[in-house]
């Protein structure tokens, strides 16, 4: 780890003039994931801006009757807040499906969607990456990539975004607003995460010294008939090799509107809102299902070890539409009953 | 109080040091002026280095010393020196010896600090330029170099084959070949290792050390740096799990006390998560196995060839296809082990070492090859199940693997059992019912033990072993007390330090048996010598008695034909004013029973899993483990070591594996966030049952050890349990949800049949 | 050995007051010191174990403020004010804490590298109310790992202590 200075900002804007003040200094909350990469000199910062003590933990609700999650409130506090189980089961059930206990009980909503990715090769420093450092290249194109991204990658990064959080964000269409230098502004959920392009090291649209503050979710979205699917290596804590965050607003067995996002295959929770269109209107079939999926992943790309991922995205497509259909999905799901 | 302790599910004796973080491990010993060391590694696998940058890192405030090859010197002269009880045949890896890079990962320098933070930040600083070499380190594409692995690791025995399986087997109608691959896996155990080294004034050097071996860890220090054993002491009260990662001394260790000796100040070295991964493993090994039946179900040929992974500097072996010979009855068996040196670290000792690595190909097999015949796979065990060790035809001192085979199927239920694949399913899970069976060896080495029994009463038995999480300290405590009829409590075991009698190194489950069988040994002349002083008391009703009249029991010596004629062990020694009793005492196996036994311990393992019918995920529901070890000393701490085996089958079966980047020759998953090993939640029911099996032979204790026989056959009935379930084998280990789904980009090795 | 000009800066320390198994210290520590390593080489606190300093394994959990998290993965100036509760702190003098008695009886672990984290999630899960199943409890005790594997054994004692505290 690099030596580095502290500071407590005790308000946002001061907060954000800290950070502003060097260009390699970064907001501290949870600390889950920065302070994991500090230890391994993967980050560096110069500088540490403490905002845990910001008033930015609490949750509300909007005037529109949306719902208002604090940047500071921990993962934990989110999944088990009565408004989040009672109106946004999906996200409840995605914070649950990620991480431990523990770390939930640090983590806060805005530092998940900063989590960098989990590629072996980005945690190692023996090895190039053009995340960590640009231009010397990606190891994980002709290593082993079993974990890495089938959509949206580029020639220069295939790594994947680790949150549960955000596939269900993304899903339930969430904005993230952020205060900077600029002033105020307010990101639309599926605008905030890049692909990685030809800048893999950038890993979302927030210029330096953003700060999020919260995040909000839209009144009536998607209450009933959620599921949250995650495949992986094991039972409980570990990262997804395939999600799916699915969400259906059924009239009798017609499909009246739809989201279905996906975890661990891009560089960003990946939506196909064109596929969504498609399905709309349509009655609730298997087979209406698995259609949908293939147009999902009919841009899919794999790079040997992860080929797998594109048939076991598409069956977790199926499986987690055909749960939401069947809305039996618990807040702490467990796949041995889907 | 019954004092008849050995038996009896005694709770452990540390569980309270345990529980309330009171237990002292390597790394949590202090001394005045403590300084922190932080290892640097290689990060590349073949070449030399260039040069090594310190200069940054040696202007961090508090950065005390680097050391490197360029600034060390005066250690052995000799690779030799470097042996320790373990090594395989070749040259130990020398830490700090040369520029020369031998695997990834390798240790390469130390920084030693006033605080671990600034050791660690001084460490990033240093700048390491180095000439590579090219590399090789992917077993699958290098077996062609294989060759003959060679004798002189401790225990390891070439392969007998015997008939003419080649022949037999070309001819046969009922046959079955496959291979089985299982990469790199790593013990893990979840205190990292870490030596706190004390230097003291007098050129001694104290070292708290994590070793499953505190004598060998001696000798390789004192061997290394030219000290007199006398001034080497290695204390391991406590060893946060061991696994056979602490069979060999590691380099921490060494790093610890260089420091301490050039800096003459008390140091601390502990490895990271990520250092945990660069040394000894279970090598990746590539397995070929051949088989043929007739139709009534009987062997006709087994052959069993394994590829084992080991370094360019030793030829680490294992016993991986002996077992093949043994393990049914069969006339024709062809056994081939061999080995393919690669760039990467010496493989090492991890659990049930080549035995796991046997049954995950052989006893899938057995599988394979009843399903050939169409017989039941635990039908077809009995109709070839060997009475007698097929090798050395020799009978073995006890075999209860029938018993387990009859309770564990009745437990399980598996006389409700379909043959047919896919012939059991709830939703979208099919349900599959898989079994094998493992042996291991029931060993005893030589082992010594002291006894001191104070005028208080109180009784201190110690012997330089140690305590892994196997129990050691529990059921050491329950063999003196018992032998000595007196109340646990009053009853004190140590163990783990170098100034104790020597007991071997803690592995291949022979603790138990070998220091167990000391501790007996020393409580046995305890009591010869109260017997006599209880002869020699006046005027109390033991005058004049002889030795074969007197027993001990309930804290007291009585007279066997007159029980209520008695002393208490306080009473005969105020007596006879003894102020204490001292006794050594040593055990050893008996070499004459080798010739005519053969020992071993058995298991039989029946498991449930649930496959998803189109995720390919599985989940092991159900695991029925029986057990046939001897005498059981303590059912609550063995059974925890059978349970513990069973999750590390699990583990092993399902999720276990170290990713190698050939590119870079390089593990690429090396922390516990991509290794994944089991969790709480991949855990359901698991029943352990230890059958009744009687043994005089063994040894005086008539127990076998549990520390290995648990896990040997969890992965195959695994494997076979997926068959069952969805008709594929998966012969590539771990049975992940790619490779069920046969999605997997390599999939030959799996086979839909 | 060291050149006498010393060009690379450290980190200057900060205050940090943590009220630790309710008894208040006042340290001056570098931010670099995560917490685990203030309970462990700053308080001499080692029941708290380092398992792998990177949040993958649980072997450090302590409570703050009645919740569990990693020590490990927080920077200790960050609990500054805060309290906090190690394995030192759960026995009541000689008697101890209902889940290190149940551990005890039900050999919930074997080497007990991991028990004191174990043993301090599992009364952080007790705290939280979530857990309503032996299911549950197996999912929320998902962040410890055991590598000795006696889960079984932990959830039992777990079940127990959560049966006979009316924790439903």
């Amino acid at each position: 780890m690099n030596s580095f200075s502290y500071h407590r900002a005790a308000h946002p804007v001061e907060a954000v003039k800290d950070v502003n003040n060097q260009s390699d200094a970064k907001f501290v909350a949870g600390g889950t994931n920065l302070f994991d990469l500090m230890k391994l000199n993967i980050e560096k910062p110069s500088h540490l801006t403490d905002i845990n003590r910001l008033d930015l933990g609490k949750i509300e609700v909007l005037p529109n009757n949306g719902l208002r999650l604090g940047a500071l409130v921990t993962n934990a506090a989110t999944a088990w807040n009565k408004d989040v189980e009672e109106n946004y089961p999906l996200l409840s059930q995605a914070i649950l499906a990620g991480a431990s206990p523990q770390l939930r009980n640090m983590a806060t909503n805005g530092g998940n969607t900063l989590q960098r990715t989990r590629c072996y090769y980005f945690y190692d420093l023996a090895t190039p990456c053009n995340k960590r450092e640009p231009g010397t290249g990606c190891s994980a194109i002709n290593g082993f990539n079993r974990i890495h991204a089938i959509l949206g990658t580029s020639e220069t990064c295939i790594a994947t975004h680790p949150s549960d959080m955000c596939v269900a964000l993304m899903a339930l269409d969430a904005k993230v607003n952020v205060t900077g230098v600029n002033g105020e502004r307010t990101i639309d959920f599926a605008d905030f995460h890049r692909l990685p392009g030809d800048t893999p090291h950038l890993d979302n649209h927030l210029e330096h010294g953003d700060l999020i503050t919260s995040i909000d979710l839209p009144a009536d979205h998607f209450k009933t008939n959620v599921a949250y699917l995650k495949l992986r290596d094991r039972q409980s804590y570990a990262f997804a090799l395939v999600s799916v965050a699915a969400a259906l607003k059924m009239e009798g067995n017609v499909i009246q509107d739809v989201s279905v996002a996906l975890g661990g295959v891009a560089h960003k929770p990946w939506r196909d809102r064109q596929a969504e269109e498609q399905l709309k209107g349509q009655s609730a079939t298997a087979a209406g299902f698995r259609e949908f999926a293939e147009t999902v992943l009919s841009g899919a790309r794999g790079f040997g070890h992860n080929t797998f991922k594109i048939e076991l995205a598409k069956r977790a497509i199926v499986r987690a539409l055909t749960m939401a259909l069947k809305n039996e999905s618990t807040i702490l799901s467990d796949l041995s009953k889907a | 109080m019954k004092t008849n302790y050995t038996g009896q599910p005694a709770n452990r004796v540390d569980g309270s040091l345990k529980v309330t973080g009171t237990a002292k491990y390597a790394a949590e010993f202090e001394a005045e002026g403590l300084l922190f060391g932080y290892i640097i590694n290689s990060t590349i696998a073949k070449g030399k280095i260039k040069e090594i940058d310190i200069s940054q890192a040696m202007q961090v405030a508090g950065v005390v010393q680097i050391f490197t090859h360029e600034n060390v010197s005066g250690l052995a002269w000799f690779n030799k020196s470097y042996k320790d009880m373990d090594s395989p045949p070749g040259d130990p890896f020398r830490p700090l010896y040369d520029h020369k890079i031998r695997y990834s990962m390798q240790p390469i320098g130390l920084v030693v600090a006033t605080t671990f933070e600034v050791a660690r930040f001084a460490a990033s600083l240093i700048k390491v330029t180095y000439k590579e070499e090219k590399l090789v380190t992917n077993l699958q594409d290098n077996l062609h170099r294989s060759k003959k692995a060679p004798m002189g690791k401790v225990g390891y025995v070439q392969p007998k084959s015997r008939g003419d399986a080649e022949s037999v087997f070309a001819k046969a109608e009922y046959k079955i070949e496959g291979e089985y691959v299982h990469a790199a896996e790593h013990h893990n155990p979840l205190e990292m290792f870490a030596t706190t080294a004390i230097w003291e004034e007098d050129g001694k050097v104290t070292l708290y050390d994590k070793t499953q071996g505190v004598s060998n860890v001696q000798l390789y220090i004192s061997n290394i740096f030219g000290l007199s054993l006398k001034n080497v002491r290695v204390v391991s009260p406590f060893v946060g799990g061991g696994f056979g990662s602490g069979l060999r001394p590691q380099y921490q260790v060494f790093m610890a006390t260089l420091a301490a000796l050039e800096l003459r100040r008390p140091v601390r070295v502990v490895m990271t998560r990520q250092q945990m991964f660069s040394f000894g493993h279970r090598p990746g090994t590539v397995q070929r196995v051949a088989m043929s039946a007739d139709e009534n179900g009987k062997l006709t040929s087994i052959q069993h060839e394994a590829y084992g992974e080991t370094s360019q500097f030793e030829d680490y072996t294992e016993i991986v296809v002996n077992w093949s010979g043994t393990m049914y009855n069969c006339e024709n068996v062809k056994l081939k082990y061999e080995l393919v040196k690669l760039d990467v670290a010496t493989p090492t000792d991890m659990r049930a070492p080549g035995a796991v690595t046997s049954a995950h190909a052989f006893e899938s097999a057995i599988d394979e090859i009843a399903y050939a015949v169409k017989i039941d796979p635990l039908e077809f065990r009995k109709i070839n199940y060997a009475e007698d060790d097929q090798v050395e035809g020799k009978p073995y001192s006890s075999k209860e693997l029938r018993a387990c085979y009859d309770q564990g199927a009745a437990k399980f239920g598996w006389s409700g059992r379909s043959i047919e694949p896919r012939s059991m399913r709830e939703g979208n899970q099919l349900i599959g019912w898989g079994m094998a069976n493992g042996a291991w060896d029931a060993l005893q080495m030589p082992a010594k033990a002291q006894a001191v029994l104070s005028l208080d009463g109180k009784l201190t038995v110690s012997s330089g072993t140690s305590e892994i999480g196997t129990g050691t300290y529990t059921i050491m405590t329950q063999i003196a007390a018992e032998t000595l009829g007196m109340d646990i409590n009053d009853v004190t075991f140590k163990l783990g330090d170098t100034l104790m009698p020597m007991a071997p190194l803690q592995g291949g489950s022979w603790t138990a048996a070998s220091v167990g069988s000391a501790v007996k040994a020393v409580c046995e002349e305890v009591k010869a010598k109260l017997f006599k002083l209880a002869s020699k008391t006046k005027h109390s009703p033991l005058s004049g008695a002889a030795p074969k009249e007197l027993t001990m029991a309930e804290g007291h010596i009585f007279l066997i034909s007159d029980p209520g004629s008695r002393l208490s062990i306080i009473e005969v020694m105020r007596l006879t004013e003894t102020d204490s009793i001292i006794e050594s005492g040593m055990s050893g196996p008996d070499p004459a029973a080798k010739t005519t036994h053969s020992f071993n311990s058995h298991a039989a393992v029946f498991a449930e899993v649930k496959v998803d019918e189109d995720l390919g995920t599985v989940i092991v529901t159900r695991v029925v483990c029986a057990v046939a070890a001897g005498k059981i000393l303590n059912p609550k701490t063995a059974g925890s070591q059978i349970l513990g085996s069973v999750v590390w089958g699990i583990s092993k079966a399902l999720e276990e594996e170290t990713v190698m980047d050939n590119n870079f020759g390089r593990f690429m998953n090396h922390n516990l966030g991509e290794y994944h090993v089991a969790v709480n939640k991949d855990i359901n029911d698991i029943d352990i049952i230890f059958v009744e099996e009687h043994d005089d032979l063994v040894n005086p204790l008539g127990i076998k050890g549990v520390g290995e026989i648990g896990i040997i056959a969890v992965a195959p009935a695994i494997a076979n349990a997926v068959f069952h379930a969805t008709g594929v084998r998966v012969r590539d280990l771990p049975i992940t949800m790619d490779k069920v789904l046969q999605l997997a980009e390599e999939d030959k090795n799996q086979v839909r049949v | 050995m060291k050149n006498a000009t010393e060009t690379v800066e450290l980190p200057e320390h900060y205050p940090v007051s943590l009220k630790v198994n309710g008894q208040a210290y006042n340290l001056k520590l570098q931010p670099w010191v995560s917490l685990l390593d203030a309970l462990r080489d700053h308080l001499q606190l080692k029941g708290t174990k380092k398992g792998c300093d990177h949040g993958q394994c649980g072997a450090c959990t302590v409570l703050v403020n009645g919740k569990r998290i990693n020590s490990c993965l927080t920077m200790a100036v960050m609990k500054d004010g805060e309290e906090i509760t190690t394995i030192e702190g759960l026995a009541k003098g000689d008697e101890l804490h209902p889940l290190q008695k149940a551990f005890i009886e039900h050999d919930a672990f074997q080497c007990g590298y991991c028990t004191p984290g174990q043993i301090c999630s599992a009364v952080g899960l007790l705290n939280e109310g979530k857990a309503n199943s032996l299911e549950e409890v197996k999912e929320l005790m998902s962040g410890n790992i055991c590598r000795c594997g006696a889960y079984t054994h932990i959830n039992s004692a777990i079940m127990q202590v959560k049966g006979e505290t009316g924790n439903e």
